[in-house]
């Protein structure tokens, strides 16, 4: 993993220094007419998460996080098939993105400030909100954080979880030992051994990490304490805001379709549809495609090739046993509140 | 004018011809200077462009820069350090001091037991004795020939096949050995140690100069005076006479399973112990490789020789042969002290926090690429080079001396 990293960050270097200067990055919308002349989206994921991006039988990237990029294809290329899925690691993601080897980053990444402020990236929005949680063994026989005192805590480095379990057991006067591993399968497998007590990450990594272990599934316990924030989304490179926008309202029209009653099943008739909103959703009304660079059918394409939020939820995520929770929408009792599309 | 008589060697036209540059391609001095000048200079341009470039790019991408991270506060925590460290106060400057001391602590004792292992490996493959000698040949031909990251990986999994902390071996009283590392008893360090410590320096100054003197004697008298009661005396008599006349102070620090751990007494963890095995039984096969063939280059005949004006084999190995051996061993012995040092590099793989993972943590959670990896390469550079100057300086004092 220390190799991919630091070629990471020499490929940033050198496409850094070697790039011209930065005059044509500001040119509208770059990355489409990139991803436009290419055919295809380039879009960074994890190395292998269940119900976020993990290679099926047929080696088919499947997960929220896969969705969310073949959304954005849709939107741009009218095909949510084509994208190119490239596995990261938590070290080597933001570099990647920054040196232009990806379009679009949608690895369960926390949107924190200081990512925005020091990486020259930006959030687009949040397709999952999640929380830092403890997976324990059922025979360990703890029942809270609490009870983690003097604990070893196996967590790969780099993650916002490294700092808000330090921060939560400096703050709650406990004390723990890292054991801290890049890779995710060498993390787990070191949980797995037995030489943590416990295994961190955010809460729907070890809920799919758990299902991940089939029959032995029961002998592993979440521990109740949801530690911290961790608002998970899509990211792009700053300077090209056209890109940026048009990533951040297909989430929002995949949400907004849900709230709407539109799904991959109805599409068609909803093209017909005489309410206002649901028209100008499926572009039968006004120029809101064309206002954000791509065809005014957009958000039928991406309804068409993915679904609606919530088809996109009980596809991936639902059958890791996750509940909906604050991923509902706003109606619902959840966070995900689509500003309206008008 | 007067009669003085000039000497004619002074005279301007008898002068050796003054050498001045003449702007001619054809004078090999101005061909030099014009070469260098433009390499120097094109090679200036380059580094130039890409500064700036790079900066430029950086500042458009609004990306972050500079070392001012340094002084931030971390807030990563670090499984092991050698000193003090707290998320909360300490920043990521410290961070990396400590990523620093834990490659060192990696590469020192890996550089100790790896030259042991290696050397007594090298000899043992000219033994006479055949399946000695076999058996080292086969431990170098597969050691050798399987990645150093494997050999790492399957070190680190059978450090974890141990039991759990609960069911630990227990060896010896106070020893434990789990999944958790090694846990072993320590001598808790009071005031007196420290004097018993300054006994021990004198002791050995004191036995250095006694050696010295007695070296003088022989030359003299021919009769070697005993050294070795002399220095049991300094070396070991004078520190505990230190330390028993403060008091005598011993409290040892034993390990117990509390809760989840145990407590107490020092700890080995696995990260530590599987990085330096899996480094000292990797180099080790090349440095026996190299030992044997130091050995094989001093000619028989010498250990004939030796052996003829009635030398204990022993003492012709340590005095005749070794002597030359070393010559023909250093200098391969220090490109593989540097491997070692930058092999413990693959530390991230598995979880031992060296200079290379807490940088790439740093720079991962700074967003501080390109200064992160410059910090790991400034910090091998040092090193390496520290390693380089010391094995040269060594090696120029044990170098042949010709008159």
């Amino acid at each position: 993993m220390k190799r991919i990293t630091s070629l990471g960050a020499l490929l940033l270097g050198a496409g850094l220094a070697f790039s011209p200067p930065a005059a044509a990055q500001d040119s509208g919308s770059a990355t489409i007419n990139t991803i436009k002349s290419r055919g295809q989206l380039v879009c960074g994921v994890s190395t292998g998460v269940a119900g976020f991006s993990l290679a099926d039988s047929k080696g088919v990237t499947q997960g929220i996080d896969a969705d969310t990029c073949r959304a954005v294809a849709a939107a741009i290329l009218g095909d949510a098939n084509k994208v190119r899925f490239v596995p990261t690691t938590t070290t080597n993601r933001f570099t990647a993105l920054q040196s232009g080897e990806l379009d679009l980053l949608v690895r369960s990444t926390t949107w924190t400030l200081g990512r925005e402020g020091n990486l020259g990236l930006l959030f687009a929005g949040v397709n999952f909100y999640d929380g830092t949680g403890f997976l324990v063994k059922s025979a360990a026989g703890v029942k809270s954080v609490k009870d983690l005192d003097g604990a070893t805590i196996c967590v790969q480095p780099g993650t916002s979880t490294e700092l808000a379990i330090a921060d939560y057991f400096r703050l709650n006067k406990l004390k723990f030992t890292p054991v801290l591993i890049q890779d995710l399968a060498e993390i787990q497998n070191t949980y797995l051994a037995g030489r943590c007590d416990s295994y961190s990450t955010d809460a729907s990594g070890l809920a799919a990490f758990r299902f991940q272990q089939g029959p032995k599934a029961g002998e592993h316990v979440l521990l109740p304490e949801i530690i911290s924030k961790e608002p998970l989304g899509m990211m792009v490179r700053k300077g090209d805001d056209k890109f940026f926008d048009l990533v951040r309202w297909t989430l929002f029209a995949m949400i907004q379709a849900e709230e709407s009653g539109v799904s991959s099943k109805n599409i068609d008739e909803m093209l017909k549809s005489t309410n206002p909103d649901v028209r100008r959703l499926v572009g039968t009304e006004g120029d809101l495609g064309k206002a954000l660079g791509v065809d005014n059918r957009w958000a039928v394409n991406v309804i068409k090739g993915i679904g609606n939020y919530g088809e996109m939820w009980d596809r991936t995520v639902a059958p890791l046993g996750i509940p909906r929770g604050i991923n509902n929408l706003w109606n619902k009792g959840g966070l995900h509140y689509p500003p309206p599309i008008r | 004018m007067s009669g003085a008589v000039v000497d004619p060697r002074l005279s301007p036209a008898r002068a050796a011809p003054k050498k001045g540059l003449s702007l001619s391609w054809s004078d090999p001095r101005f061909r030099n200077i014009v070469w260098q000048v433009l390499i120097l200079g094109t090679i200036t341009a380059i580094v130039w462009y890409l500064v700036q470039n790079t900066s430029r790019n950086l500042a458009a991408r609004r990306i972050a820069t500079g070392f001012a991270f340094l002084g931030r506060t971390a807030g990563i925590p670090i499984g092991e350090s050698l000193i003090d460290y707290d998320p909360a106060i300490n920043t990521y400057g410290r961070a990396l001091l400590i990523g620093l001391l834990n490659t060192l602590k990696v590469a020192v004792v890996g550089v100790v037991l790896a030259t042991i292992w290696g050397t007594v490996l090298g000899v043992a493959r000219l033994s006479k004795n055949w399946l000695i000698s076999r058996l080292a040949a086969v431990y170098v031909e597969v050691i050798r020939d399987v990645p150093l990251l494997l050999q790492l990986l399957f070190w680190y999994l059978v450090l974890q096949g141990l039991p759990a902390p609960r069911n630990s071996f227990h060896p010896l009283p106070g020893v434990f050995l789990s999944n958790r590392g090694i846990k072993f008893p320590v001598v808790e360090w009071e005031g007196p140690f420290w004097w018993a410590l300054g006994a021990l320096a004198l002791g050995i100054l004191g036995t250095m100069a006694w050696s010295r003197t007695a070296a003088r004697q022989q030359e003299a008298t021919g009769v070697r005076p005993k050294v070795w009661p002399v220095a049991l005396g300094l070396l070991v008599g004078f520190p505990l006479l230190v330390w028993g006349a403060l008091g005598a102070p011993f409290a040892v620090e034993m390990p117990a399973l509390r809760g989840f751990n145990f407590t107490g007494g020092a700890t080995v963890s696995p990260e530590y112990a599987a990085l330096t095995l899996g480094l000292v039984v990797y180099t080790a096969s090349y440095i026996a490789e190299i030992v044997r063939s130091g050995i094989l280059a001093v000619p028989t005949g010498q250990w004939e020789a030796g052996g003829a004006i009635g030398l204990r084999s022993s003492t012709v190995l340590r005095k005749i042969v070794l002597p030359q051996a070393l010559r023909v061993i250093i200098p391969p012995m220090t490109s593989q002290y540097l491997n070692l040092t930058k092999n413990s590099s693959l530390a991230v793989a598995i979880g031992y926090q060296d200079v290379v993972s807490i940088a790439s943590t740093t720079l991962n959670q700074t967003g501080q690429a390109i200064e992160g990896i410059a910090a790991i390469m400034v910090v091998y550079l040092a090193i390496s080079l520290s390693i380089s100057f010391l094995m040269n300086w060594y090696n120029a004092r044990i170098a042949l001396v010709e008159r």
